[in-house]
């Protein structure tokens, strides 16, 4: 370790030998018997059986320590078909139908979202991915829904508010939910068939084909939003802005979803590899202030809707070993940045160099992923911050740019900067109506749509909306709400001069 | 001297793709001097199966960093890398760790 008034003068001191590498001629470390088939972490060489006890041990008690998703809660699987959130499916369906003292508890439905429009697929590549995708979903057996991207131009502006942020519960009620769910169970299982009450909501069994399976995507999507979705992506100049557009759009869709049909969590499939990357991606970003949201366990930023990530402590090592070796079917589609060069983008950049970084030095995901868990998400105002301050209009956190603050003032320097770089008549250029999202009284302010929506969002989006050219192409939902917002803060402003300060008053009569 | 040798590759994860999309291979390795190991079977297969963008399946003598490679079902960190000696039915898969997880 650095320490001050150290001489470094000698040359680095040789790397230590290699520890001995495990080989097929040791046993498994943990039962010492079989024959391991995997290595996990630096050296531990593991069988298949202890291997799966292993893998299955870290998601339930990764769900257990942290105690968020209550007995009958509606848990919403967002499902991409990847490895990752194809093993956590998985790892939900087996959790449902063990034995009752361990089983899992929740109410589980699974979204998949086609997002061929924004990669440039063809109709009947995607409708390959569907077919592949629906027996699938079948075979699960939880209620389903499948959802193309081109849904978000028809979401409604409401999707940007925050709602109410419930209360924290206090610890017993965790407890106190488990025991009175189980004593009901145990109440109606003694009244007569198993576990399954009258007039209560059963519990999805494995296969089970029930009216909720039926929702679907019926019919593909309107080709007009197809076209404009597929204009929105090509007018984005970087493959990092598309990455992070296309994040955003996602999450407003599920949140849609999931709020649509009653669902209170989100489980989403990232990988502790995938965390990693995201982490030290999302510092090169400019969004270090949300990496606790971003990366943690549980994400409250949107209120009513909390998303977890229960597969936040296996390796992508871990999930292809198990998805292989006990047949976990998943689905591969191409995404934006499928065949694009190491240096295409920021994300691709950072899991060239974590990735590579990882072979020599086989505990940086780990140790990646064991600092992310000491982030703290404390608001920055003190607890008095809790209810919904201004908030980022795309990513939903709590804004971190303060004009007054240096560092952050930056970020309003280049939002200005950028609407010096428009044209003089931005409104009729892009046919957009008069007075979009400035106020026609405000005078004092460059009526520039761009730059009123730099000043709703944060930091890191303020970015990445540097690279797309022109608003229009964004979904109207998102041109809505920011129109919506600057309304309401013109208006709060011309109030506000109206207001009789008490405390001037004061001062001029003393 | 090593006979010719009879093995199944198969990619998935993605790898697919630098494959023409075609994931289980039943091949022929040619007779040759040296006895066949991983390192010639991925010179090999980069020479003759491989349909584009080699920088994306190898990186020098190796996968790139992210693709795993499984013998016979089994980690090859378990057979000493490339070290290994492929005698029998050998099946060997790479899984390109590519966006495991869309909704990261």
């Amino acid at each position: 370790m650095c320490q001050v008034g150290e001489d470094y003068g000698e040359p680095a001191p040789r790397e230590p030998p290699p520890a001995p590498r495990p080989s097929r001629e040791h046993k498994c470390v943990k039962c010492k018997e079989a024959q391991p088939v995997v290595v996990i972490r630096a050296g531990d060489a593991f069988c298949r059986d202890c291997f799966k006890a292993f893998y299955i041990h870290k998601f339930r008690a990764m769900l257990g320590k942290n105690r968020l998703i209550f007995p009958g809660e509606k848990v919403l699987l967002a499902w991409s078909g990847g490895p990752s959130s194809s093993s956590m499916v998985r790892q939900v369906l087996e959790g449902l139908s063990q034995d009752s003292a361990k089983r899992l508890r929740f109410v589980p439905g699974v979204i998949f979202i086609d997002e061929g429009a924004a990669c440039g697929r063809s109709p009947e590549e995607r409708a390959k991915t569907l077919a592949e995708v629906k027996p699938i979903l079948q075979a699960i057996g939880f209620p389903w829904h499948v959802v193309a991207l081109e849904e978000v131009f028809s979401l409604p502006p409401s999707v940007l508010r925050c709602s109410s942020q419930e209360p924290a519960a206090p610890d017993g009620a965790y407890k106190a939910a488990v025991d009175n769910f189980l004593q009901q169970q145990h109440v109606l299982g003694a009244g007569g068939g198993p576990g399954l009450a009258h007039g209560e909501e059963p519990l999805p069994q494995p296969r089970a084909q029930s009216a909720w399976d039926l929702q679907s995507l019926v019919r593909p999507p309107a080709a007009a939003q197809t076209e404009a979705l597929s204009h929105l992506f090509c007018s984005v100049r970087t493959l990092t802005a598309k990455e992070e557009l296309l994040q955003t759009l996602r999450v407003h869709l599920i949140l849609h979803v999931a709020r649509a049909h009653g669902y209170s969590k989100v489980m989403t499939g990232d990988s502790c590899t995938r965390l990693a990357i995201k982490l030290m991606t999302n510092l090169a970003l400019g969004r270090g202030a949300f990496l606790a949201w971003d990366t943690g366990f549980s994400d409250e930023r949107h209120g009513d809707v909390v998303v977890v990530r229960p597969m936040r402590e296996h390796t992508l090592k871990e999930v292809a070993f198990y998805n292989r070796l006990f047949s976990v079917p998943s689905v591969f589609t191409p995404a934006v940045d499928t065949k694009a060069p190491e240096k295409a983008s920021i994300h691709r950049l950072m899991e060239a160099f974590i990735l590579r970084l990882q072979i020599q030095f086989p505990s940086t995901v780990s140790t990646v992923y064991r600092t992310s868990e000491k982030l703290a998400k404390a608001p920055r105002d003190g607890p008095a911050a809790g209810t919904c301050g201004p908030r980022c209009l795309l990513c939903m956190c709590t804004l971190d740019v303060d004009t007054a603050d240096s560092a952050t003032a930056f970020g309003v320097q280049t939002a200005s900067h950028l609407s010096q770089i428009q044209s003089p008549t931005p409104l009729t250029e892009t046919g957009t109506p008069q007075g979009l999202c400035c106020s026609p009284g405000g005078a004092s302010r460059r009526e520039d749509p761009q730059a009123c929506i730099a000043e709703q969002l944060c930091y890191g989006c303020r970015v990445n909306m540097k690279d797309l050219p022109s608003l229009e192409p964004l979904p109207p939902y998102i041109l809505a709400e920011a129109q919506l917002r600057t309304q309401r803060a013109w208006v709060l402003a011309e109030l506000r001069d109206c207001l009789i300060e008490d405390s001037e008053d004061e001062v001029g009569q003393s | 001297m090593a006979a010719p040798l009879s093995v199944e590759v198969e990619f998935g994860g993605g790898a697919e793709l630098l494959f023409d999309g075609v994931k289980k291979h039943q091949v022929t390795l040619p007779g040759q001097e040296e006895p066949w190991d991983i390192r010639n079977l991925l010179v090999w297969i980069k020479k003759n199966l491989l349909k584009e963008r080699p920088e994306l399946f190898i990186q020098g003598d190796s996968v790139r960093p992210g693709i795993l490679v499984l013998i016979n079902d089994a980690d090859w960190e378990l057979l000493s890398k490339h070290g290994v000696t492929a005698d029998k039915e050998l099946q060997s898969q790479s899984q390109r760790l590519h966006r495991e997880d869309k909704w990261t």
